[in-house]
């Protein structure tokens, strides 16, 4: 397993043999990966796969046997919001916005876990000029913005809190494909920040072209891994996730 | 029934509305944000009114034991939770945080007692005392239940009632108590009589209203418990844990209960079991908004102040069954009105 590890520089992320059961129902079986600094890794498969509840049990949402390391620590027993603090952020697929509440108000409660460090108001004039939307949106309520706005909101409340690993459980799902675009653009932004990101994504294409490495997750195992390059060569990967030429399927 | 007497039924009603409001909007408070039915309130508006009656009378009020009993009890969870968790090192701050200002208070209120100090400050030292039961009572029942169903919580709260009743009959004795009035003056406007008590507990209840609603819209922390009421998962996203929400809550729907126990003192003789049906009565207007709505629960609540007061003129044996009857025709007007929202717990 170093086949991403570069100058012996220890991985941001390492996940080893993680087990999650739903009741006696297995979830993940034994998946073991690791993202390395600065680099953005990419989980693809199919739906039900455990892609989702891989994102959740990394991020604490739901229990894990198994070793789950992270920036250097096991953090396998701390709570969500402790490993928040610590700078890994999840943005989840159901986005979980604060309907009722304004876009900025949203954006501040991003930045809850920095609140004794100041700051936020710097956080937030970067997350308005990474997404002008929002800044025009900003008294609106959360509930009230398309759904591409709503991931832009999402993506922006997470950034509030200067992620230093950013889970991005399918971002692009159910989005035009204009920002579709726009959001793997920002992804590739943000990996040039300095942030690592794991990106979970049934837009296979889209997500290899952005990763530097990746893994194929079918039904709860980790089944092929390799530089994202070489992956969209994989002749099974081509076959089962990118077919021919369809280029930015949402 | 001429103006004169319609006039005072209202302010009557109105007087016991603003009082009923401050324990809907806290019920409403508690159950947005932790889901928990507190069905206990009404133990807090007594333990409010006899904390400050027996300053009053200058001798150390039953809080004061009742303080050190949920310290102690807090400390074992949190030497227990911790040991269990291997977090031995914060041990020393949370045993400040919940053992230490809890005592502390109760030693101020213990050494204050005697010593008459002026109403306000009296009044400031009750809403301390009472106000710190609503964490301690988080910290030992709630927290640990925290990913309990909606049945479970509410089933523990009735408990939590009984307890709490039970000690209020322990530490504060069998005799009611009641504070002078705040005032003795009065207003005449034509033929209608306002009196100075009325109005001070109306504008008081409109002045804590106010101060919520600016910490509410306002504040981080404010926004941070809307947040959880909103979104639980969201919020654990952002990294509002739901134990602190938790406990900000409980402390500020302490508050709450604490202050309407200091208002209703002057009025109603006050048990160690009293607060139950003025907290039912709560209960109603929050109810009527559904459990979710402040705006509307607090306008249930003064209609159920103006209802039980208009009916204690005509039918005064009916009264408190005119009151909760009410019940019925709301949740059956809920039940209709309501959108189905698909089922989260």
């Amino acid at each position: 397993m170093s086949g991403q590890r570069a100058g012996g520089v220890a991985p941001i992320l390492e996940v080893e043999r993680l087990c999650v059961s739903y009741g006696k129902v297995p979830a993940l079986r034994d998946v073991t990966l690791e993202v390395a600094v600065g680099s953005v890794v990419t989980v693809i498969g199919p739906n039900g796969a455990g892609k989702t509840t891989l994102l959740a049990a990394i991020a604490g949402l739901l229990p894990s046997r198994g070793t789950l390391r992270c920036f250097g620590e096991p953090v396998a027993n701390s709570p969500v919001e402790a490993r928040v603090q610590r700078g890994l952020v999840l943005v989840p697929e159901k986005r979980e916005l604060f309907a009722t509440m304004s876009v900025v108000d949203n954006l501040r409660l991003g930045a809850f876990v920095r609140r004794r460090n100041g700051g936020a108001s710097a956080a937030l004039a970067d997350v308005y000029a990474r997404f002008p939307r929002l800044a025009e949106r900003r008294g609106q309520l959360a509930g009230t913005l398309s759904g591409g706005e709503r991931q832009m909101l999402a993506l922006g409340r997470a950034l509030m809190a200067r992620p230093r690993l950013l889970l991005l459980d399918e971002p692009s799902l159910g989005l035009a494909p204009v920002i579709v675009r726009e959001i793997f653009e920002i992804i590739a932004s943000l990996r040039a920040s300095g942030v690592a990101i794991l990106l979970v994504e049934q837009n296979a294409r889209a997500a290899l072209q952005v990763a530097d490495y990746g893994y194929v997750l079918e039904t709860g195992e980790c089944v092929l891994e390799g530089r994202a390059a070489a992956l969209s060569d994989d002749p099974r990967v081509i076959a089962s996730y990118l077919g021919h030429g369809k280029a930015f399927q949402a | 029934m001429d103006l004169s007497i319609a006039a005072l039924l209202a302010q009557d009603g109105i007087t016991n509305g603003a009082i009923y409001a401050l324990l809907a909007l806290a019920i409403v408070l508690v159950f947005t944000v932790t889901r928990v039915i507190w069905i206990p309130s009404g133990e807090f508006l007594s333990y409010g009114t006899l904390t400050l009656a027996g300053l009053q009378l200058g001798k150390a009020p039953g809080t004061v034991g009742l303080l050190v009993a949920l310290a102690i009890v807090a400390g074992i969870v949190e030497v227990a939770s911790s040991w269990r968790r291997g977090e031995l090192a914060r041990l020393p701050w949370r045993l400040l945080l919940w053992v230490g200002i809890p005592l502390a208070i109760a030693l101020v209120l213990a050494r204050a007692a005697p010593l008459h100090w002026p109403f306000p400050l009296q009044v400031m030292l009750t809403l301390a005392a009472v106000t710190a039961m609503g964490p301690l009572q988080y910290r030992i029942v709630y927290q640990p239940l925290a990913d309990a169903s909606v049945l479970v919580l509410l089933i523990v709260s009735v408990a939590v009632h009984f307890v709490l009743t039970g000690l209020g009959l322990w530490f504060f004795g069998a005799e009611g108590s009641r504070t002078p009035a705040f005032s003795d003056a009065s207003l005449q406007a034509g033929a209608v009589v306002f009196s100075a008590q009325s109005l001070l507990v109306v504008l008081a209840s409109l002045l804590l209203i106010g101060v919520l609603y600016l910490f509410f819209g306002t504040t981080l922390y404010g926004k941070a418990l809307r947040a959880t009421a909103v979104n639980r998962i969201g919020a654990r996203l952002v990294g509002i844990s739901p134990s602190f929400a938790g406990t900000l809550t409980f402390a500020l729907a302490a508050l709450l209960c604490a202050f309407s126990g200091v208002l209703i003192g002057p009025i109603t003789t006050v048990y160690y079991d009293s607060g139950f049906l003025v907290s039912l009565k709560g209960f109603v207007g929050a109810i009527i908004g559904g459990l979710v709505s402040y705006p509307l629960a607090a306008a249930g609540a003064l209609l159920v102040g103006l209802l039980e007061s208009f009916s204690s003129f005509w039918a005064s044996a009916f009264k408190e069954v005119i009151v909760f009857t009410l019940i019925i025709p709301v949740l059956l007007w809920r039940s209709l009105a309501a959108h189905h929202h698909e089922e989260d717990e």
